[in-house]
């Protein structure tokens, strides 16, 4: 945290500026360099040898190794999850390990694991079939009992009917009887496990397989069984298959074998039964002894490894982003140190100086490296340092699209106007405090919430919690201008301007009503609540202060493309477009500004709509009871002639004058190359990069000067018309907020009824949380961010630059695969 | 409906229509391949496998790496896709994306039944099957004696069995007839598919019946070139033949007809589309004729993709994806057996 302390003080107008800097380093410390590098965070490499497949790199067997490490690393991973250990015992940096070290330590331990894993694994099977062994003996019985049972039943109903010496009885059914056992076939039989889902299928393939001579039972498990091939939990069914034949019983195993289906045998004799129930009850608990100490001794080593596995993953991503970058560098002609490039902020120069310097030391290597400046015309990339209160409003301007290198920077001025209006829209106090303690309560946490993860939701709540706490304090201020409070009135800043004349007046009309005090002196006097005509004059008031809000952000863009064209020194900019386009904008818009303004100040009743329409419509025609000052009329022709000429203004001369100067240029770049012939290695490396410039398309540029010229004058209109979602937003918001306060929570009161009244308070609470709060802000915000994208940005931000990312190692441990 | 796709595809096609399109921009490049075959060993494939989509699928694989395992794991992402997009489909278009793994299916219980005929054993058959095939009771398959057992036993739960109907005969199963039960129930599965995007009608049936009809007639001239010299007779030959496509019906005369490659290449070249094939191959060839019917497989699969609000892009893709993953199959062979000369023998550039 020194190096913080040392940078310059916050810049956010302009990116840093960066330079293209050239690293030389001796090869047997270019790894330390590089790591210190990513410590550092400050150096964004160029990747020199884009051209080369990966593996045909320098090292390419490195990142192998660490690919393969981090394989094993997963591995380990998994064994834990699986075993339920949690890597994230953090432990302390301890031991430092080696990168061979631990190569070859997790060769060992992935050998050690693999092989205790076999051996559970073949001990767990036979578990688990000694289980389902035990299974198909308790179930098959039970069919067996029953079938018996059955047999019997049957047997004694035979004879009885025998006895009764009915005439329905069958007369060859005795001869059939005593006939049996001689002449039956001996019925042989399958038992086993068939998992359920395939249990149907399984039954109708025997069944067409033998043609239907078998017959088949099945007994359904109620618990899930471990199967001991797969390993997982399967829902099965026992079933004992009975046949006659050897070719049927070829078959019907073989369909087993296809089914998965696992076959146990099955004693026929009772007593044999229980025997065997004993016996694999016996083995049954052994093996689980033995699988137990497995699992105690696989578990205490798995801890062993849990305590240093972050440690030992942390390290090999490190490993594999420094081999990475260092793929990134060319190696020289004489193999011995290899060549960088990249771009560094100018702030950075010393303290990458310093880390080289340390690098070299540290490794004790004879030469140091060398840092050198290189001059390029290539665009630098775009660096902004931002802390945790701006990066979210940064984040907003990027996500338009990232400044052109050095460009004026919207998000300056986004981190006051972006709150600002999204609190126009949605001017309430009370919501506002609401939303101000959600925020606090992120702010208050922040240090415990930003190590945790939360959900997808929560995540850009969080990330934005900066920002909404600006909108909420805005929105109490507006809150407190609209006289909002979930739009009850308050009269905070002392009393109403006005009263009743008598006593007969009624509420809901300003008929009645006096000024008898001085004016409210904050914001909208409480007694227009509630009135008739509350919402003319809230939406008269709210629609002006749009344009006027609108205009002047407006007005701003063009002012920062001003200061844009300064900084770049392109006079162009300067006069054949900012200049005409502040005319145009100003001399329509600036003018209506002007004339709310002298209509808030005098009073007037002058119809601005009219005024505005019949400026355009015939100029010369009299303004009547419309004239706001003397000389009105002379002062609009003068605007509206000013307003013509800008527009061609803003379209003919500039793609002209660069023609001009194109050709000039070329002219004198023709001759300059002839005389310097000299020191032609940096000539022709600004050369390479000014070759873009070189194609100049008279056509495309006029084109291009004609859109922009058609929206330009096109946007002035729609985008101050756009402004007005500032007022209708706000008037949604606080309609909205009143319909919920006298539909809900007043019509619950005057039911009198305790019960309808925490219904009613329930409904109001979820409403104004659902809806007003979190519904409203997201519209809200989304239309602060098109004003702010569109109708601010579009008027100077250019946004074609590209980001800084330097080679950082803070990075690396967030990227959870 | 043709041309009004556009109104009404997107509410049940349009995501994954979407999907597909993701998909394939996934697929290789010809600099992917270029790379891939520069590489020395079979951890050089996986790596750059690795910055590509199979990485994930790749990513576990300890070290010393066999062929299959590549392959394995590079169909095991095409089936990971095709389920998802499956599981998402709704009518018809799920119907549709099953039909593409008939043909699967079919691969699929020939080499079970012929692995069984030489007494291979199942469950080492049932790994070399194509997982897109597999369906419930594939392993019953090795019960069956006769073709009539087959049916009767397996596949009449399966989709297969509508094309069953003409193959049915209780003649012992034999190499020969299992080759003719093969040809025969692909047969009756592309004209089935043929009808069943016929019906579907607008622009999927306007470039399936184009792709169905280039494999028809692959086929067929597959066959004929297979069947010379063996005892299939005219009338036999003729019967296997799909009834559709380019060469339907005088073409499907002349190839039943054919007794070397120079004929079939004589009744070929009458069909401009098949010329530009058979004009690349020298006269009495036909070990590369495979490869170039692969190529002019995947131009037209690619084409597919030039139009919207059709079924036939997830046709193409799986096809692509085939293609791609036989290809990473030989580039990786002909690396695993030091044959890299041979490398550009067999691949197929995709884009």
């Amino acid at each position: 945290m020194t190096a913080a302390r040392c940078w310059p003080s916050m810049d956010m107008l302009r990116s840093e500026p960066m330079q293209l800097v050239q690293l030389i380093i001796p090869i047997e410390s270019a790894h330390r360099a590089i790591s210190y590098l990513g410590d550092l965070g400050l150096f964004q490499f160029k990747d020199l040898n884009a051209e080369k497949s990966p593996f045909q790199r320098t090292y390419a067997t490195q990142i192998k190794r660490c690919g393969e490490m981090a394989r094993k690393l997963r591995f380990l991973r998994d064994q834990m999850k699986r075993t339920g250990f949690l890597s994230s015992s953090w432990s302390p940096m301890g031991t430092n390990v080696n990168l061979d070290e631990l190569e070859v330590k997790l060769g060992e331990y992935e050998a050690e694991l693999l092989e205790m894993n076999t051996n559970t694994e073949k001990l767990q099977r036979s578990y688990n079939e000694l289980l389902e062994y035990k299974l198909v003996l308790e179930k098959a019985s039970q069919v067996f009992y029953s079938a018996e049972h059955n047999a019997i039943a049957q047997h004694r109903e035979v004879e009885q009917a025998l006895g009764e010496g009915s005439i329905d009885s069958p007369l060859l059914l005795e001869q059939e009887m005593s006939s049996e056992p001689s002449k039956q076939v001996k019925l042989g039989f399958v038992s086993g496990l068939v998992a359920r889902e395939k249990s149907m299928t399984f039954e109708r393939i025997l069944f067409r397989s033998t043609r239907g001579n078998v017959y088949h039972r099945q007994v359904v498990v109620e618990e899930p069984v471990t199967d001991p091939v797969s390993g997982d939990k399967v829902e099965k069914n026992v079933f004992v298959v009975f046949y006659s034949g050897e070719r049927a019983k070829n078959k019907i195993l073989k369909i087993c074998d296809a089914f998965g289906a696992n076959r146990y045998p099955f004693p026929d004799d009772i007593g044999k039964q229980y025997q065997m129930i004993t016996e694999v009850s016996g083995k049954l608990s052994e093996l689980k002894t033995t699988i137990d100490i497995g699992q105690l001794h696989r578990a205490t080593l798995l801890q062993s490894i849990g305590y240093e596995f972050e440690q030992w993953n942390l390290l090999v991503k490190k490993e594999k982003s420094i081999y990475h970058t260092l793929n990134m560098l060319s190696l020289d002609v004489t193999k011995k140190c290899l060549v960088g490039e990249g771009w560094c902020p100018t702030f950075a120069t010393n303290q990458i100086q310093n880390v080289l310097n340390r690098a070299t030391v540290d490794s004790n290597s004879q030469v140091g490296a060398i840092f050198q400046v290189l001059h390029t015309k290539d665009s630098p990339p775009t660096y902004f340092r931002t802390n945790k209160f701006t990066s979210a409003f940064q984040e907003i301007v990027d996500a338009y699209g990232v400044a052109k290198y050095q460009e004026a920077n919207p998000g300056v001025y986004t981190i006051v106007t972006f709150p600002f209006l999204f609190a126009v829209m949605f001017g309430d106090w009370g919501h506002g405090i609401c939303l101000f303690l959600a925020t606090l309560y992120f702010i208050l946490r922040e240090k415990k919430l930003s190590n945790q993860k939360l959900g997808d939701i929560m995540e850009m709540a969080f990330g934005g919690r900066y920002v909404i706490m600006m909108m909420a304090l805005f929105s109490i201020y507006t809150g407190l201008i609209y006289n909002e409070f979930f739009s009850v009135p308050f009269e905070l800043f002392g009393r109403s301007a006005y009263d009743c004349r008598d006593s007969t007046c009624r509420e809901a009309s300003t008929l009645g009503l006096i000024k008898v005090r001085h004016t409210y002196p904050f914001g909208v006097d409480p007694k227009w609540h509630g009135t008739r005509s509350e919402l003319p004059f809230l939406n008269s008031l709210k629609m002006k202060m749009s344009i006027l809000l609108g205009v002047v952000q407006m007005n701003l863009g063009i002012i920062l493309s001003y200061y844009n064209a300064k900084f770049f020194r392109n006079d162009l900019n300067v006069w054949y477009q900012f200049v005409p386009q502040m005319i145009f904008l100003n001399s329509l818009f600036g003018y209506l500004s002007l004339l709310i303004i002298v209509k808030w100040c005098t009073g007037s009743q002058a119809d601005l709509y009219h005024v505005m329409i019949y400026m355009f419509l015939s100029p010369t025609d009299d303004l009547g009871e419309n004239q706001l000052f003397m000389g009105q009329k002379f002062l609009q022709i003068a605007l509206l002639l000013a307003a013509l000429v800008a527009v061609p203004w803003m379209l003919f001369p500039k793609p002209f004058l660069l023609k001009k100067q194109h050709e000039e240029r070329h002219r004198g770049q023709a001759y300059a190359l002839l005389d310097s012939t000299e020191d032609d290695s940096f000539e022709l490396e600004e050369h390479k990069g000014s070759r873009g410039h070189e194609e100049f398309e008279f056509s495309e540029v006029f084109v291009h000067q004609v859109i922009h010229t058609i929206e330009f004058v096109l946007g002035a209109v729609s985008n101050t018309a756009s402004y007005l979602r500032l007022w209708a937003l706000s008037l949604a918001h606080s309609e909205l907020s009143s319909v919920f306060y006298e539909k809900v929570l007043l019509l619950a009161w005057g039911f009198n009824n305790i019960f309808i009244l925490i219904i009613g308070i329930v409904v109001f609470i979820c409403a104004t949380v659902g809806v007003l709060l979190l519904m409203e802000t997201l519209s809200a915000f989304l239309h602060a961010l098109r004003l702010h994208w569109v109708e601010f940005q579009s008027k100077f931000y250019e946004g074609d630059g590209y980001k800084f990312s330097p080679f950082s190692f803070v990075s690396i441990g967030d990227d959870e695969e | 409906m043709y041309g009004f796709e556009a109104l009404t595809f997107n509410i049940h096609g349009g995501y994954l229509e979407a999907i597909v399109r993701g998909y394939r921009s996934g697929l290789l490049t010809a600099a992917d391949y270029n790379n891939l075959c520069q590489c020395e060993t079979l951890d050089d494939i996986k790596m750059h496998l690795s910055a590509t989509e199979y990485g994930p699928y790749l990513q576990n694989e300890p070290s010393p790496l066999h062929t299959t395992t590549i392959v394995e794991k590079c169909t095991l992402k095409l089936v990971d896709e095709y389920k998802h997009m499956l599981a998402q489909a709704t009518e018809p278009l799920s119907t549709f994306l099953e039909y593409i793994t008939y043909g699967h299916m079919i691969d699929n219980v020939v080499l079970i039944v012929t692995g069984t005929l030489h007494e291979r054993d199942v469950q080492e058959l049932l790994e070399k099957c194509h997982p897109l095939g597999m369906f419930d009771s594939i392993a019953t398959l090795a019960v069956a004696q006769n073709m009539r057992e087959l049916y009767r036993l397996v596949l009449v739960d399966t989709p297969l069995a509508p094309y069953f109907s003409e193959c049915i005969t209780s003649e012992d199963l034999d190499d020969m007839n299992i080759e003719i039960m093969r040809n025969t129930l692909y047969k009756a599965y592309l004209e089935d598919f043929y009808r069943f995007c016929q019906k579907l009608g607008g622009a999927t049936a306007e470039i399936m019946s184009d792709l169905l009809a280039f494999e028809a007639d692959r086929r067929a001239v597959n066959i004929t070139i297979n069947s010379i010299g063996t005892e299939l007779t005219r009338d036999d030959r003729r019967k296997l033949y799909s009834n559709f496509g380019l060469l339907y019906p005088y073409g499907h005369e002349e190839l039943a007809v054919c007794e070397d490659i120079d004929q079939v290449r004589a009744a070929m070249e009458k069909y401009p589309p098949y010329q530009s094939i058979f004009s690349k191959l020298s006269y009495g060839e036909s070990q590369m004729l495979d490869k170039a019917f692969y190529e002019e497989e995947v131009k037209r699969l690619c084409l597919a993709f030039e139009q919207q609000f059709h079924y036939g892009v997830f046709f193409a893709y799986m096809r692509l994806r085939e293609q791609e993953i036989r290809n990473l199959m030989w580039i990786s062979e002909c690396v695993a057996q030091n044959q890299k000369s041979r490398v550009h023998d067999s691949v197929v550039f995709i884009f």
